[in-house]
């Protein structure tokens, strides 16, 4: 959803297969996201979300002047961890799917656009063929959608890494 | 020293996978397997759940290919409403899911060749694998990749626009479909401003023909000898022969173009196909029952496609099969690479056949949904970007499933994977001193041409490494090698 028609809007893709527990939780929180700026009638921000990553949305990164992936983290900082990333040539190889810093390598490439992106990566622990988020997965999910509210609203948009 | 040489995961497929390849004190190739963790668990996942929530359900089976999925588990619904067998919907319904269909085939078969394939190609398969990738297609062939994004994106908007979301879609229902396409939306995919429109897809299609064929002329050797050897074949065709991914009868054609099996109603497929299991793989091993699992294994997918079907229905593709064939003489085309070929050929028709449904009124308005005389069995049969997709559901009185089986086509291809893999380490690995990275992808190369979905694995970030490793005959690792997932 684009609340506003801006040139270059923010974009916050959230990715993951929502029928595999923890792994949906890039897209629930995007969801749920959307759901909050909506209601808070947020302007310049898109929020979309796939099941992966794949070179196609390139062209998106390319027209954002600034980019949120949200994933869900096998291991890691619990939790959340959101860092900033940087285009990744050296993919020594891929699945169907791709890592971020290679659709920001191909943005850069293809498009020339080399906008500023960070990895929201919120720490999941179930990975079975059910729906439910796992409960800690949750919490987790909960603390980081609070996190990206305030940057949404400028509070943390100086920030380049956040833990 | 007998060797044993471990490759995993398999690189650039979906899911995980495992190649193990036992050279004998003489450096030969002694055996070699593809080794398939598969997830079984989704058959039993939708037991006891209403019947209607099957075709959103078994999208979870999957990210790659949902879709695929999607029709062929409402294509069995159909036939438990009683909707008939795959032909008794409303012109607007059958169109809406043709269109759903083709724009999933166009944008899978784009994301291989392009993203997954071409890197080898157009790389070389003993390049640095370090930049062997999409990534390293853009630095060398910014405009490739640039067309390859755009074809991917377009086929992406057609199952948006057709299913309703990129994920979970709901579009394809039982007994039919639940939305049609506004104006605006045939509009905007039909004469969108370039170059996301029907037109400007058909013609970068038959540049990607060309492509390959251009490729072709230039390594004909390599193409035509990598990996080949004599198969059956299976897919789904229309009941006069044509191809049609979408619906038809089952034909199987053997590795010298003689039928194996005759025009089969796919509601009595039970009849005809067996699995086998094997104590090494996790993934059954599929055959034709009349001739027995030594013989009755095939091949499925755009090759095999290419190879049952007698026509194409649409001109342009046509005109390209025709000239597929006549590398073969009409014979069956038994050569892995010319998987690729067979892909891009089914891309060209995939493009023609959207732009044609795009023009038919029938796609904005009409009926869209039928029912009748309530069944508790249905079978329902697509052709998946990577061959034929088996759906099977047994409903009780309840309304709820009791049974659920699933032949993917990955698991059709299980066999020809493993003699694509055997084919290429004999070739390659026989009596070498040294196994170079190069040779190692080369027999991923192979499984490549199959395109294969193991699954769809849980993708979290800090997955997917490579791990390769050397083991004695005692089991002791004498070497091993990971690449980092990321």
């Amino acid at each position: 959803m684009d609340t506003s028609s801006p040139a270059q809007p923010l974009l916050v893709y959230g990715y993951g297969n929502p029928g595999r527990q923890d792994d949906g939780l890039g897209v629930r929180l995007v969801e749920e996201l959307e759901a909050w700026a909506h209601k808070q009638g947020m302007r310049g921000v898109v929020f979309d979300s796939n099941y992966q990553l794949n070179a196609e949305d390139a062209l998106a990164v390319a027209s954002s002047r600034e980019v949120i992936f949200v994933d869900a983290a096998v291991e890691g900082v619990e939790p959340f961890e959101f860092r900033r990333l940087v285009p990744g040539r050296q993919i020594s190889f891929s699945t169907h799917a791709m890592p971020p810093e290679s659709i920001l390598a191909l943005a850069e490439e293809l498009y020339n656009a080399t906008p500023p992106a960070w990895l929201l990566a919120v720490r999941g622990y179930a990975w079975e063929v059910q729906e439910p988020i796992s409960p800690q997965a949750r919490s987790n999910l909960d603390a980081a959608f609070h996190f990206l509210c305030d940057w949404l609203l400028g509070s943390g948009n100086t920030a380049e890494d956040k833990r | 020293m007998t060797r044993k040489i471990v490759i995993d995961p398999v690189t650039r497929v979906e899911g995980h996978g495992k190649v193990t390849i036992h050279l004998d004190a003489g450096g030969n190739v002694a055996q070699s397997r593809l080794h398939i963790v598969e997830f079984r668990g989704f058959e039993r996942f939708v037991q006891g759940r209403p019947y209607w929530e099957a075709p959103v359900l078994v999208q979870r089976l999957c990210g790659i290919c949902p879709v695929s999925h999607l029709l062929a588990a409402a294509k069995a619904m159909d036939v438990v409403v009683g909707a008939g067998t795959g032909d008794g919907l409303p012109p607007t319904a059958e169109k809406m899911r043709r269109l759903m269909h083709y724009g999933q085939i166009f944008q899978s078969h784009s994301l291989h060749f392009f993203y997954l394939a071409s890197p080898d190609l157009l790389l070389g398969h003993e390049s640095d694998p370090a930049t062997r990738n999409v990534v390293g297609v853009a630095l060398t062939h910014r405009e490739l990749a640039v067309q390859a994004i755009n074809m991917r994106k377009y086929g992406q908007e057609v199952i948006a626009a057709t299913a309703g979301k990129k994920i979970h879609g709901t579009g394809a229902i039982p007994g039919g479909v639940n939305k049609c396409l506004t104006e605006a939306e045939r509009d905007a995919l039909l004469h969108g401003p370039a170059p996301l429109n029907a037109d400007q897809m058909v013609t970068w299609a038959q540049g990607a023909v060309d492509f390959f064929k251009n490729y072709y002329r230039k390594n004909k050797e390599f193409v035509d000898g990598f990996s080949q050897f004599p198969s059956n074949h299976l897919s789904l065709v229309r009941a006069d022969g044509g191809m049609d991914l979408y619906h038809g009868v089952l034909r199987g054609v053997d590795a010298d173009g003689k039928r194996i099996l005759d025009d089969v109603d796919p509601q009595d497929y039970l009849e005809h196909f067996r699995e086998e299991v094997k104590p090494w793989s996790y993934m059954k091993f599929p055959y034709l029952r009349a001739l027995g699992p030594e013989k009755g294994w095939y091949r499925v997918g755009p090759l095999a496609r290419l190879n049952t079907a007698e026509f194409i229905p649409t001109p342009l593709a046509q005109a390209e099969f025709e000239e597929f064939k006549a590398v073969t003489r009409g014979k069956p085309n038994n050569m892995c690479l010319h998987t690729h070929w067979a892909r891009l050929i089914e891309v060209l028709h995939a493009a023609e056949s959207m732009r044609e449904l795009l023009q038919d009124p029938d796609i904005l308005g009409g009926e869209l949904q039928v029912k009748g005389r309530r069944r508790a069995e249905g079978v329902g049969l697509l052709e998946a970007p990577r061959g034929t997709l088996f759906h099977h559901y047994r409903v009780g009185d309840d309304d709820l499933i009791e049974m659920a089986n699933l032949i993917v086509s990955t698991t059709n291809n299980n066999e020809p994977m493993n003699r694509a893999v055997n084919c290429v380490a004999r070739a390659l690995l026989t009596g070498v001193k040294e196994i170079t990275e190069g040779m190692l992808n080369a027999i991923e190369v192979a499984i490549r041409a199959y395109d294969p979905c193991l699954s769809c694995a849980t993708h979290a970030y800090g997955q997917m490494p490579l791990d390769v490793t050397l083991l004695d005959a005692a089991g002791a690792v004498v070497s091993h090698r990971r690449k980092p997932g990321r």
